[in-house]
């Protein structure tokens, strides 16, 4: 008999330690975390920072958000993409939001060129934290990409009322570009998450 | 492109808002989700293996040794990872994280009045080899107890997490030990439908059992398999 999928359960409040420990001070070397690009890897440098928010929107202190994109030529490090990465950008990042003043997940990565002829340039995004019982698949858009963002299959998908909760809007500050993605697990602006 | 991955098999999943575990009430998204097709940025993912692993990441015996063993019974957990198919899935990382045996985590929030094994960290890594077999030394967690309910307890548990190959392989879950009477009890565990909760519990396993030193437990972890039809284009 073929055997099943194994069901997932919640990260649970005390991942730290095991999935984040650098960013939290914990004596582990991390696998991955806040800051996807080197020196030497092409692309716009920016900052991808927002919060996490329940239902009565309150900033939630112990989410981890993962992220996995594209390099600035839209190419992704892994054998699929025959086109082959070769920035030395691996495109994965992961962050708790609990050591941040204000609760925020902070990126420092390189804006993702477009990965294929259809799709506006994105960053892929799982979500997980005490109380979700299954991550949350969603993605972040860029404000900046209106005519692209207008021909994606996946934002024309979502109903159009919705797709504001997917792009990110940048902003100039003096350390460089910034854009603010909040992720609202409920409510009337709740963040559109996907079944893939 | 010829690859695709099997859906998520609902019937196996938690919801997203369960009542008896409060803290999805204000937490499990309550819009259904949008179906979206498997483009390239789906079917990929980070790729992590053996490279990620250090030399002592799978040995929580010591991994977070000072000057003494670990207090607590000393246990082998292994498995194999593998598809729905039954293939094996090879150089998969494989992350854990768990309790001390007396029940508290090393973790800075935990405020559970149980103590703090000096020798004892929690969290390891492995990586599956060809045959996607897994494989770790640990000391058995302890139950704890949480805040959900009145004398609400943990069942004996340890964290995994898994990328598997690709963005949609992903899985973070908990494996449990046969007979623990808490799980009949436990809002986490019973958030699972019968049928797929039980997958989540190990197996004692006397060929795994190490004679004069530790006892074996077998947990094998099911990712979503390919499918080899070719995607929408």
């Amino acid at each position: 008999m073929a055997p099943k999928q194994t069901p997932s359960q919640t990260v649970g409040p005390f991942f730290a330690y095991g999935l984040t420990p650098e960013q939290y001070g914990y004596p582990l070397a991390s696998i991955a975390g806040a800051n996807l690009a080197g020196s030497d890897v092409h692309g716009e440098r920016i900052r991808i920072e927002g919060r996490v928010l329940d239902g009565e929107d309150n900033p939630v202190p112990d989410a981890m958000i993962e992220i996995w994109q594209a390099d600035g030529r839209g190419r992704y490090a892994h054998p699929l993409d025959a086109r082959g990465s070769n920035t030395g950008f691996k495109g994965f990042g992961r962050v708790g939001t609990g050591t941040d003043p204000e609760l925020r997940f902070v990126f420092d990565t390189v804006k993702p060129g477009a990965v294929d002829g259809r799709q506006a340039p994105h960053v892929n995004v799982v979500v997980l934290m005490r109380g979700l019982l299954l991550h949350a698949y969603t993605r972040i858009y860029f404000s900046d990409e209106a005519e692209a963002n207008a021909r994606d299959p996946v934002l024309a998908a979502v109903p159009p009322e919705r797709r504001s909760t997917l792009v990110a809007q940048r902003e100039a500050s003096p350390g460089g570009v910034v854009y603010r993605f909040d992720i609202r697990m409920q409510g009337e602006a709740e963040t559109v998450f996907f079944d893939v | 492109m010829p690859v695709s991955y099997a859906p998520r098999d609902w019937s196996s999943q938690p919801r997203s808002i369960d009542p008896a575990y409060k803290s999805t009430a204000l937490r499990g998204p309550t819009k259904p989700l949008i179906p979206i097709p498997q483009s390239l940025s789906e079917l990929t993912g980070p790729v992590y293996g053996h490279d990620s692993v250090g030399p002592l990441d799978p040995d929580l015996i010591r991994n977070g040794r000072r000057d003494a063993e670990p207090l607590g019974e000393r246990i082998i957990v292994t498995g194999r990872v593998l598809d729905e198919a039954g293939r094996p899935v090879p150089n998969a990382l494989v992350e854990v994280w768990q309790a001390n045996s007396s029940g508290r985590y090393i973790h800075a929030t935990d405020q559970h009045d149980a103590p703090i094994d000096p020798n004892f960290f929690g969290g390891g890594r492995c990586a599956t080899d060809a045959e996607g077999r897994y494989r770790f030394l640990t000391v058995k967690p302890g139950a704890y107890p949480w805040g959900n309910h009145a004398n609400a307890w943990r069942p004996n548990h340890i964290h995994f997490s898994l990328f598997g190959p690709s963005f949609l392989t992903r899985l973070v879950t908990q494996m449990y030990f046969p007979g623990d009477p808490l799980l009949a009890l436990d809002p986490i565990y019973l958030s699972v439908p019968p049928g797929a909760r039980e997958r989540l519990v190990s197996r004692f396993s006397i060929d795994v059992t190490e004679p004069g030193y530790a006892l074996g437990y077998e947990f094998d972890i099911v990712l979503r398999g390919r499918r080899e039809t070719p995607m929408e284009d």
